[in-house]
């Protein structure tokens, strides 16, 4: 615990940029009660309209549920890919691990747009070969956005992996395990909450993806985000207001909960 | 582990190298497209001004990152657990909704401009919102969290009793802060600095938002090559040339920060 505390200037100072930080989410609060149809202050009355719009608007509705298939299945997709590639690099450690490790990180630290030109490629000449999978497909969008999330899911693994014990794994394969069993029955129950973990990241990345979802959907695989975009960039709706306020709010209180019952964690699953 | 290398040779690799064959043949062989992005006054326009913003950007992030971090690492527990959420409620908030938290905050008819014409103080609103100032707001905001990272990791290395030694000796507050918190954390400061620049380099939906087609920078050209007005070299083109330069910064910092400094 240190002692030696920031003085009132360091203290402003940290005020003012929270002010900054919290700022713009408290903004869109007021603006989704409003009772005009464009965005605007409400004046007087307050209405609920935007919101009665999220649940009645077949197109609110749609999105949000494609977003949560392309997540879930996604997040599932790059979980595994990243689990099977963490296990083989730390059991075998293989030759040139560096570079494999950084290879697969790739997405992770090239810009978002080359990322989704790239993506695009892919799935615009899949497109004429594999039809269900190209572009502006759900499934289509679902696999771009693992190969965007894989490198934050073995981020994650690795390090879990990197706190497993190598002598339990030791002494199970002393004892005659196999390779399977050893993966299965020893290192895996072992790194639970870090393959938790890098599961739901990789969901909520996929959830939020717009760069390159953007790239690759037209009007078929409309998600979320990519409604959220349509309703920003051309006529203000303030039914983004509604949904921004309840997204705010469910990621509130998990980060409120997710404090209350494990004081000591920090933000490690934060920063990939 | 073979099937994660074959999933990205196939979906990332494969065609990463598709879009640099495209800028080079498209729309005919050749390196007209590099010759372009020199002498094309509208793509050095573009060009310069993410320079500009993004050092701005990462100057402003940085220096509030910063005293947010002071707070959050070394503030009594009840202010440490108040920095933390400021810190990440924002991080995990998906980057149109905060995009739009601005929008809603300066544009026009925003709560800004609402109150300030209120109060009687202007009678016009001021154009807060797409143009620079509004894409440099937004894009700051969005960047904060990701200096915070490893400026906390560099205050948290910091031996507490080199601070409270120069305190003992006589230094002021203020005096202690600038000659020997801030050089004692001046990795942090590089690594959350080269950070900020590269992810502020290749951003896209802020300042497509915030910008309102009026302060187009080069990862929003890039969808305008491809989508609007098309011309699939160029884009090509100018993304081969962000990978190569993003490539050669990490290169250079590398040298100077450890990769495991960062996070």
């Amino acid at each position: 615990m240190p002692t030696y505390r920031p003085g009132p200037v360091s203290l402003i100072a940290a005020t003012l940029v929270a002010l900054f930080l919290l700022m713009p989410l408290l903004a869109v609060v007021p603006v989704s009660f409003t009772p005009s149809r464009m965005l605007a202050m409400p004046s007087g009355e307050l209405s609920l309209r935007h919101y009665r719009a999220l649940i009645e608007d077949p197109k609110w509705i749609g999105g949000i549920l494609l977003s949560i298939r392309i997540g879930i299945v996604s997040s599932v997709f790059s979980t595994v890919l990243a689990l099977c590639f963490s296990l083989g690099v730390w059991m075998f450690q293989p030759r040139f691990t560096a570079l494999l490790v950084g290879f697969v990180l790739l997405p992770m630290v090239v810009p978002p747009v080359v990322s989704a030109i790239t993506l695009y490629f892919l799935l615009t000449s899949l497109s004429n070969v594999i039809p269900w999978l190209g572009y502006d497909t759900w499934l289509g969008v679902a696999m771009a956005h693992s190969v965007m999330t894989v490198p934050f899911a073995t981020v994650l693994i690795l390090v879990a992996l990197s706190q497993v014990d190598r002598r339990i794994d030791l002494a199970a394969r002393g004892l005659g395990a196999s390779t399977w069993e050893r993966a299965t029955q020893i290192i895996i129950p072992n790194i639970k909450f870090g393959i938790m973990t890098a599961a739901l990241l990789s969901f909520v990345l996929s959830w939020e993806e717009i760069g390159v979802t953007l790239f690759i959907t037209s009007v078929d695989a409309i998600t979320l985000p990519r409604l959220m975009w349509m309703g920003l960039r051309d006529n203000i709706d303030p039914a983004i207001a509604a949904i921004s306020v309840i997204l705010i709010l469910v990621t509130a209180t998990v980060l409120v909960l997710r404090r209350l019952r494990w004081p000591g964690s920090r933000a490690e699953s934060g920063n990939g | 582990m073979a099937p994660l290398l074959l999933f990205l040779a196939v979906t990332y690799l494969w065609p990463f190298l598709g879009v640099v064959k495209w800028s080079f043949t498209l729309p005919e062989p050749g390196l007209g497209q590099y010759g372009a992005l020199i002498t094309d006054p509208l793509v050095q326009s573009v060009f310069i001004r993410t320079l500009r913003i993004c050092i701005v950007v990462t100057i402003a992030s940085v220096i509030a990152a910063y005293a947010i971090t002071v707070v959050w690492v070394r503030g009594t527990p009840a202010q440490r657990m108040a920095a933390e959420f400021c810190i990440l409620i924002p991080f995990w908030i998906s980057v149109l909704t905060r995009a739009f938290g601005w929008v809603a905050l300066l544009s026009n008819r925003g709560l800004i401009n609402t109150w300030l014409q209120g109060i009687g103080f202007i009678s016009e609103p001021l154009a807060l919102v797409r143009n620079e100032f509004g894409v440099i707001v937004g894009m700051t905001h969005f960047l904060v969290p990701f200096a915070v990272f490893p400026l906390a990791s560099a205050m948290r290395n910091l031996d507490d009793r080199v601070l409270l030694a120069a305190r003992g000796l006589g230094s002021s507050r203020t005096r202690t802060f600038w000659t020997i918190f801030v050089p004692m954390t001046a990795s942090g400061i590089i690594g959350a600095a080269a950070i900020v620049f590269v992810f502020a380099l290749g951003f896209f939906v802020t300042p497509a938002i915030l910008g309102g087609g009026r302060s187009v920078m080069v990862a929003e050209l890039v969808w305008l090559r491809i989508f609007q007005s098309p011309d699939w070299g160029l884009g090509a083109a100018i993304s081969v040339v962000l990978v190569l330069f993003v490539g050669a910064l990490m290169a250079v910092l590398f040298r100077y920060v450890r990769p495991r400094q960062l996070i």
